[in-house]
């Protein structure tokens, strides 16, 4: 069982019924009894870093998403739900994340050199390997994946399994600590090479029905 | 580099398909689902459905299959067709759509436009644009087509992008259905907008995508209907025949 963090941000449709389609058990929940229990952590995540920040923080949920990363549980960020993962973020003001990655969050716009470039990095783009992992071994050649975001991760090389280029910046796409995992881009909406991440994502929980 | 994407439009009227009678390899070929599965393993790169019913019965099927297609097929899905406010919006974004056309309710009511982009995002508001000419200008219509606003093109499309639409789809009237290619003229007095233009009206050959993307190079995506219905362009042909030419697509 795979537990989908429920903080009140965003369409967490596709995200449920892609693992549904994988045959992964999953619960959309923000008790942190049932995470405890659950064999994989997913968090989703759209819209602001601060207003996210808080909301983990408001349901206690800061604390538990700490203790289950330190007990080894296996756990994946989306999107913003991977910035989260990082110990900052300059989005509007400056806000804590969790920590559990070394790296900041930083604004595209800044650092795309291009002022007429276009800013959501929204699209399809292609994932380059940084370095070998278990999650990203059955990709097929040019793997293309789905991103939609304004703010990116920094300072995460050492975290850092695969990126995207856009305009000039090495966009990190996956990275990877350990049990903590995180995917800038939406695999849920990525079609089959997505699909494949997700399961290669619930096959490490251990567990999939 | 992001790839330039292809994206078939499905007319839906009542819960089918409509211009869906006569395709080859589909079993049932009026079902969305069974077409979105199609495109989805073909390589489109999203869906467009626009919602044609008039009836509240028809609305209330088009939503139940928009949770179906969305339920199967995990690639970006756009969804229009008669929003006239936000809780149109939130209807088809809780059916699982990612993103929403909107045109003639934004014309009518601009604003609609930036209250959404407030509660759901830029990237989820798009702004679709049908653009006839008229003597020597660019003018939008609305209601399918069937008014002339007297707006002009240009300057919609900048009210829309700065109250916050996060894409514009640019439907030639003036090419639609001609297949002799998409009008290139017409997109390129949106050359200097700052959001993804996808272009749509007058495909009729693989060619035709090729010239789009070597034309105008900030347009990022081609839409058609009838001719991937019909197969005269077949998505995983055309996208091989675009990567051949230095063309950046996804290919599945």
């Amino acid at each position: 069982m795979i537990a989908v963090i429920d903080y009140d941000v965003g369409n967490l449709f596709s995200l449920q019924a892609s693992l549904s389609a994988l045959s992964v058990d999953s619960v959309l929940t923000g008790d942190p009894e049932v995470i405890h229990r659950a064999d994989g952590i997913i968090l989703p995540g759209v819209g602001a870093f601060g207003d996210a920040a808080d909301k983990l923080e408001q349901y206690g949920l800061k604390d538990c998403l700490r203790s289950e990363a330190a007990s080894g549980k296996m756990m994946l960020g989306i999107c913003l739900g991977m910035q989260l993962l990082f110990e900052e973020s300059e989005e509007y003001g400056r806000h804590e994340g969790l920590g559990l990655l070394k790296g900041k969050v930083r604004s595209l716009r800044e650092a795309i050199q291009n002022p007429e470039a276009i800013v959501p990095h929204m699209g399809w783009n292609e994932l380059e390997t940084a370095r070998k992992d278990e999650l990203t071994g059955g990709l097929p050649e040019h793997p293309f994946v789905y991103f939609v975001h304004s703010y990116y991760a920094d300072e995460c090389e050492d975290s850092l399994v695969a990126y995207a280029e856009y305009e000039g910046v090495k966009v990190p796409g996956i990275v990877r600590r350990e049990n903590v995992v995180g995917m800038q881009f939406h695999p849920e909406k990525s079609g089959s090479v997505g699909l494949a991440l997700l399961k290669a994502f619930a096959d490490m929980c251990g567990r999939k029905e | 580099m992001l790839a330039k994407r292809i994206i078939p439009c499905l007319d839906i009227r009542d819960g089918r398909v409509v211009k869906g009678k006569n395709f080859e390899g589909i079993r049932d070929v009026d079902d969305p689902v069974a077409m979105a599965r199609y495109y989805n393993a073909s390589g489109a790169d999203e869906l467009v459905f626009y919602d044609i019913t008039a009836s509240f019965e028809g609305r209330k099927l088009f939503t139940e299959m928009v949770r179906d297609v969305a339920s199967q097929i995990f690639i970006p899905l756009t969804v229009g067709g008669g929003i006239e406010s936000v809780d149109d919006f939130e209807r088809v974004l809780t059916s699982g759509a990612d993103k929403v056309s909107v045109n003639s309710g934004a014309l009518k009511n601009p604003e609609l436009i930036g209250e959404a982009a407030k509660k759901y995002g830029d990237q989820c508001v798009v702004l679709s644009i049908d653009c006839k000419r008229v003597g020597s200008e660019f003018h939008v219509f609305s209601k399918g087509g069937r008014v002339d606003t007297g707006r002009k093109l240009k300057e919609w499309a900048k009210e829309g992008t700065e109250r916050g639409a996060g894409e514009i789809v640019l439907n030639s009237m003036d090419t639609d259905g001609v297949r002799q290619g998409f009008d290139l003229p017409m997109l390129a007095e949106l050359s200097e907008m700052n959001v993804p233009i996808i272009a749509s009206g007058g495909a009729g050959s693989i060619e035709d995508f090729k010239a789009l993307f070597e034309t105008l190079p900030k347009v990022t995506a081609g839409l058609a209907a009838s001719i991937f219905h019909y197969r005269t362009v077949k998505i995983d042909e055309l996208k091989r025949y675009l990567n051949d030419n230095g063309v950046n697509v996804r290919l599945v």
